[in-house]
């Protein structure tokens, strides 16, 4: 039996087919390495710019809101309309179109393209509201893009500018609180890497490449209704006495904060196509002037510190004048001996400089720098002004004198708000806050618990028969204040025709919870006095905030008897 | 013999593993999608809560509360002769 051997017909043939699938092999191989490791991070890149995207995260700004979290300014989205300007300028036949829809000029348009042709992005028309942006898609130019911003409103517009101030169109913060809480209220955008699928959906959250930090809210310590209260009584005071501007702060005065702040005249916020600078100013802060009367309580405090005074001591203020050096100060009459109870209720000029003359200069000085006088206030409001306080070192006898009573001095009339608040608080001084004080804060005692109840009595007297501010009474509440009717320094002097009329009060006189300062600068009509002019505002606003806080009358003692009536016959209505 | 026993438990355990990472990678992207659409559920309501804000702080406002209150509802300030106390 002949077995059959195979023999292979060459060994060429065998070889030739080994080569050439070795070399197939070492083709792949190669091909693997080359695309896992030569060609790597080049492929890596290109899948990657197809399928990861980096995506802005929106940080909005934080709303400002009142204490009761009403809201003061809102940031909502809006769109700004953009071109790039070479896709754009092949599309002239729709820009009619284009322009018509966002109440723009063609040839407006045209000019601006124009002259940035070299760019690549170029805004049409920034805060578009959304729903118009989005017609202004749906008409698809090409080149025409939206970008998403936000647009600060102000619900209350002119009522709150000055206090909370305004942002540019880049959302930051320009004046008032909106500056000084920048940092607060400002978010940071962010931006992640995510991977999109073939749909422009989002599969995959890559990585986080900045975190944003969207605006945190704030929380004021005004209040929304008495801010308008008193937005509103200041207006009609400015206007009805042809006045040039005016100003009124509420204090709380067991927490420091600032209740209200307005002044005259004011703008809105929400159309800033007219700022004015001076109606821009919050001139409760940034604005100084002399206190004139107002600053008397403050003279009697430091009389009554000393030791040598009390309610009941006498001053000799015949005969109604008393000359200083070369200068004479003047009372209104001639009041006679009076102590010092009626010197602050007669607002005797003649009877605070004498009392002041007979203490150091620098025993006075200290009373005033205490209460804050010649300092700003931690209030951290932007542009507050310090007013002036010289140093007691260079005080002349006759400046001592006029600063008895409120002149050589400047403050703001934060500053006077703050002080009436430290005696209405018993001599404890809070520091001022724009914001919602929500723990208890440690004040400072500037004045003797004793002197300062004692100086409320003595300003009560004030709105009592027979004192000047009559017109600042609150019906069933006490009200203790002190008017200012201050004759305004002039290039040649002081004048006799510009003024500017002060009340500053605290109520209710009991246990009081609120101090207010009012200030109406060149009162031009027949009342200039402080009682006439600035006491009927402070007497309104106060009484609306006594009953917008609940707190409960402290003097219906003198129609006691009618209540009751009025009560059993509202009962009797009602059995 | 024992060792090709032990191969084909093996084998079935990887495609298992291999089909429960395809599973599972597929199931995160869906539900990943589901938060990214939430998410922008949640930023739109966002958005609108803020407007409606806005909306209502406008219609509330001070001066028109108070001139409809004077104008249409014939309403008036309180004043205080009125008043009447109740002591507890």
């Amino acid at each position: 039996m002949k077995q059959q051997v195979y023999k292979p017909a060459s060994a060429f043939r065998l070889v030739t087919v080994m080569l050439a699938l070795l070399s197939i092999t070492l083709v792949l191989l190669w091909r693997a390495v080359d695309l896992h490791v030569v060609s790597k991070t080049f492929l890596q890149n290109q899948g990657d710019a197809r399928y990861l995207r980096e995506l802005p995260l929106a940080a909005h700004r934080g709303m400002i809101t009142d204490r009761h979290g009403e809201p003061l300014a809102i940031s909502t989205p809006v769109d700004s309309v953009w071109v790039n300007p070479s896709e754009f300028s092949a599309a002239q036949a729709d820009w009619e179109k284009l322009a018509n829809m966002l109440e723009l000029d063609v040839q407006q348009i045209g000019k601006s393209i124009a002259q940035r042709s070299g760019k690549e992005f170029v805004y049409i028309k920034r805060h578009v509201a959304p729903a118009l942006a989005a017609r202004v898609m749906d008409l698809g130019i090409p080149g025409v893009s939206l970008q998403r911003e936000y647009h600060r409103y102000y619900p209350m517009g002119e009522v709150a500018s000055h206090v909370v101030g305004f942002t540019n169109i880049d959302d930051e913060g320009q004046e008032g609180l909106e500056l000084a809480f920048d940092k607060w209220l400002s978010g940071e955008a962010g931006s992640q890497r995510v991977m999109r699928d073939r749909l422009g959906r989002i599969v995959k959250h890559v990585e986080l490449l900045k975190k944003p930090q969207p605006g945190k809210d704030l929380a004021l310590s005004i209040d929304r209704r008495l801010q308008y209260l008193a937005y509103r009584e200041l207006k009609r005071a400015v206007m009805s006495n042809r006045a040039k501007s005016g100003s009124a702060v509420i204090l709380d005065v067991k927490t420091g904060e600032v209740l209200a702040m307005v002044n005259q005249p004011a703008y809105n916020p929400n159309n800033r196509g007219n700022l004015q600078s001076h109606k821009m100013r919050n001139r409760a802060v940034t604005d100084v002037f002399e206190p004139g009367s107002t600053i008397k309580p403050f003279t009697v405090i430091a009389a009554l510190q000393s030791g040598k005074y009390n309610a009941n001591s006498l001053i000799d203020t015949s005969p109604g004048y008393y000359r200083v050096g070369h200068n004479t100060i003047r009372d209104i009459r001639n009041y006679g001996r009076i102590n010092l109870t009626r010197i602050i209720q007669k607002s005797s000029n003649v009877g605070a400089s004498k009392l002041s003359l007979s203490l150091e200069p620098e025993t006075v000085w200290r009373v005033y720098d205490r209460l804050g006088f010649g300092m700003i206030t931690s209030s951290g409001f932007p542009g507050e002004a310090s007013g002036v306080l010289n140093p007691p070192a260079n005080w002349r006898q006759i400046e001592q004198a006029t600063m008895a009573f409120g002149y050589g001095m400047a403050i703001t009339p934060l500053q006077l708000a703050r002080a009436y608040a430290a005696v209405a608080n018993q001599g404890i001084m809070k520091p001022v806050s724009f914001v919602r004080v929500e723990q208890p804060v440690r004040g400072e005692r500037v004045i003797d618990a004793d002197a300062a109840k004692v100086m409320v009595r003595m300003l009560e007297t004030v709105t009592n028969e027979g004192g000047t501010g009559l017109r600042a009474r609150v019906a069933g509440y006490r009200v203790a204040g002190k008017t200012g009717t201050v004759k305004k320094v002039m290039t040649d002097g002081y004048t006799s025709e510009k003024y500017i009329s002060v009340f500053a009060g605290i109520a209710p006189a009991s246990n009081p919870r609120f101090a207010m300062v009012v200030t109406v600068d060149e009162p031009t009509g027949e009342d200039y006095y402080g009682g006439q002019v600035a006491a009927p505002v402070f007497s309104r606003v106060m009484g609306g905030a006594l009953r917008l806080f609940d707190i409960p009358p402290d003097n219906i003692e003198y129609d006691k008897t009618k209540l009751v009536l009025l009560h059993n016959a509202a009962a009797g209505e009602h059995p | 013999m024992k060792a090709e026993w032990l191969l084909i438990p093996l084998i079935v355990a990887v495609i298992a593993s291999a089909l429960g990472v395809v599973y599972s990678t597929h199931y995160s992207r869906k539900l990943f999608v589901e938060l990214t659409e939430l998410k922008q559920v949640r930023d739109e309501l966002n958005v609108e809560w803020g407007q409606l804000q806005l909306e209502q702080s406008t219609w509330a406002t001070h001066g028109r509360i108070e001139e409809l209150a004077r104008k249409k509802l014939n309403m008036k300030p309180l004043d205080y002769k009125q008043v009447i106390i109740l002591k507890p």
